[in-house]
């Protein structure tokens, strides 16, 4: 039978069918952080158990930490407290711990690739729905919530309904400063915010293999995004590349072989396909309070039905153009785009120029990692001559949940992955794009058209 | 978990498509390392001002809507997979949500939390705001056992799917550790038999 690479890889880690035709799944590698993972160490000590497997887990502190004056101790007592609880629980039940302050702390699904945790072929879930990302090893990894966070730690397995396949195909070349996020606020915009559900996808096509790992990270980050549950991307030498620089991964002959043999056969059925033009993806922009409220960035803002709310939060309306329009925050980091390849792109466009008066732009690396690399490349130099502020790792202004927010009512630039309303902060108004454009709105302090740079 | 099979109530209306997570509890709350205590901020940005004055016009804050069943617009649940979502509604006195699609991890965590998510279909989803536009304490009826959604003043109903592993977890309480730790063997022998790179 021709196979999938979803389908591979789940039938290889099926313990065992339950009746109802549910599948109990092995897990070969659990993520964990401060937010999702208090209630389930505590429902562990309620049943006097530990982890199965403690070499399978790794924590880090990301989503609750402040990006300033790490190595103070945090200023707010309840996060201090939700912190300080992760600590006292790796320490309790041996979990290796990536707190604020280690070498290799950073945000969970930034860490987990670079450190060579995240390998192909692998079962990899988190208490976090962006751990897509990692799928952009050809692994099949998703997030999860607090119940099953705990189910892992205690058993290594999850009991799951398969999901269907999907084969997003992209074909083609992309054209000028159209990059990985442009990719998939394309796609989310086509198939919208519930387009995905019950499926996991696998991309593919021309388009898809030029990107390099950290491109490829970005767009299965935001499968989920579409209501999909993992995004997936089949090895290949770029992958390989990539382990074979990280720490823990394996470097062996069979290791690389093994790799190289996890695709979709030739001839296989996926439930739902689509193909789209690279050509067709120009820079993009959300208009909206979902990811699927996604245009190009020269279109104007449609009339839809039922998006009153929305625009009405945003304080747009239908028919007009964001570019051009005043933007006075800007925010580089995230799980979806704060890796080094990003930090460089930024770099590499702000050199010698300067922010506009109005903005605040901070750039936040995704990982310690990322932050040394910047310093050893001298970006860190760069964006501080152009007035960007570059912070310690975390989630930061993200998801609204640690000291960095976006005030109420104005408009941010993110290269994060949610416009939902508050996600920044409360009554933040995100616009989500790539990090370029996010770069060149900081410097001309309105939203551009970077496809009009001239490089 | 407390198990779940019929139950009749009023239901609360929420005419709104795609809600995410976020807006179920905004992120801003997830610091609290305990389950309890999520209802008071369920909808928290929706149903109070900055200043912690109440929103009047939205529905929660509405006195003529209660109940114990949640009547949500297509697509509830998706972004965040925080289980918190599901905490703060269960916390809120919710045992039943009805919409006509919902996110994947959003509907795992409420019946993980012996919270029952119903999907209909959009016309149905549609008749039951309908009802409720007319007459606010208008009763819905389930029976897990049957599969069974009623709205109890037109009459009409309409059956459900779930899969039956899950039907048996919520009619019982039980959750899937208690289950997966009975797999130890099972377990065992598949860790034996794995080659992992
Ligand atoms: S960066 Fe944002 S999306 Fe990514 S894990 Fe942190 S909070 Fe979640």
């Amino acid at each position: 039978m021709k196979k999938t690479l979803f389908d591979k890889i789940w039938d290889s880690h099926v313990v065992r069918e339950i009746p109802s035709g549910r599948e109990v799944l092995y897990i070969d590698r659990h993520f964990i952080h401060e937010v999702t993972s208090p209630q389930a160490f505590d429902g562990l000590k309620r049943r006097g158990i530990g982890l199965r497997h403690v070499s399978k887990t790794t924590a880090t502190a990301d989503h609750n930490v402040p990006t300033i004056n790490q190595h103070l101790p945090i200023k707010e007592a309840q996060s201090r407290e939700q912190v300080a609880k992760l600590y006292a629980n790796c320490e309790e039940f041996g979990v290796e711990l990536y707190g604020l302050g280690h070498e290799k702390q950073g945000i969970v699904h930034v860490i987990g690739p670079e450190l060579g945790l995240t390998k192909p072929g692998m079962t990899i879930v988190c208490g976090d729905s962006h751990t897509s990302t990692h799928g952009a090893f050809g692994c099949i990894a998703f997030g999860i919530g607090t119940s099953q966070v705990e189910q892992v730690m205690a058993t290594n397995c999850l009991i799951l309904a398969r999901p269907k396949t999907m084969r997003i195909t992209i074909n083609g070349r992309l054209g000028k400063n159209v990059f990985a996020k442009d990719i998939i606020l394309y796609i989310i915009s086509k198939l919208t915010a519930a387009g995905g559900t019950g499926y996991f996808v696998e991309y593919a096509g021309e388009a898809i293999r030029s990107l390099s790992m950290e491109a490829r990270m970005t767009i299965c980050n935001m499968s989920i995004e579409m209501g999909a549950r993992g995004g997936m991307i089949a090895p290949d030498q770029t992958t390989i590349d990539y382990l074979l620089n990280t720490p823990n991964a394996p470097k062996s002959e069979e290791a690389i072989a093994f790799w190289r043999s996890l695709k979709t056969d030739e001839g296989a059925t996926f439930d739902k396909e689509y193909e789209f033009e690279a050509a067709d993806i120009t820079p993009m922009i959300t208009y909206g309070t979902n990811p699927g409220m996604g245009i190009k960035i020269t279109a104007e803002v449609p009339n839809l039905p039922n998006s009153e709310k929305s625009l009405n939060y945003m304080g747009l309306q239908a028919g007009e153009q964001l570019l051009g329009k005043q933007v006075n925050y800007v925010f580089i980091g995230s799980c979806t785009n704060s890796r080094i390849e990003d930090l460089r792109l930024v770099a590499d466009y702000v050199k010698g120029k300067q922010k506009a008066d109005n903005v605040t732009a901070f750039v936040v690396p995704g990982s310690k990692q990322v932050e040394r690399q910047a310093q050893v490349e001298g970006l860190d130099k760069i964006l501080a001559a152009a007035g960007f502020e570059l912070r310690e790792p975390g989630c930061s202004a993200c998801l609204g949940m640690n000291e960095d927010k976006i005030p109420s009512g104005e408009y941010c630039v993110s290269t994060s992955n949610r416009n939902f309303e508050g996600r920044q902060g409360p009554g933040a108004r995100t616009f989500l794009a790539s990090p370029l454009t996010a770069a060149a709105t900081a410097i001309a302090g309105h939203i551009v058209d970077v496809s009009l740079i001239e490089n | 978990m407390k198990p779940i099979n019929r139950l009749t109530s009023t239901a609360v209306p929420l005419p709104i498509a795609d809600i995410d997570t976020d807006q179920i509890i905004p992120a801003r709350f997830l610091k609290a390392i305990t389950r309890e205590g999520f209802g008071e901020n369920f909808f928290r940005d929706w149903r109070f001002h900055k200043n912690d004055e109440p929103i009047q016009d939205f529905v929660l804050n509405n006195p003529i809507y209660s109940g114990e069943i949640l009547i949500a617009g297509r697509n509830f649940g998706c972004g965040s997979s925080r289980e918190h979502a599901a905490w703060a509604l269960a916390d809120y006195g919710f045992r039943v949500v009805v919409s006509s699609f919902f996110a994947d991890i959003f509907k795992g965590n409420a019946m993980n939390n012996g919270i029952l998510p119903i999907t209909v279909s959009e016309d149905f989803l549609h008749r039951c705001f309908e009802t409720i536009e007319a007459q606010p304490n208008a009763p819905f009826s389930i029976n897990l056992e049957k599969n069974l959604f009623i709205n109890e003043s037109t009459g009409e109903s309409t059956t459900f799917e779930i899969d039956d592993y899950k039907k048996t977890c919520l009619l019982n309480g039980y959750d899937d550790l208690d289950f997966l730790l009975s797999l130890e063997q099972d377990i065992s022998a598949f860790e034996k038999r794995q080659v992992i790179y």
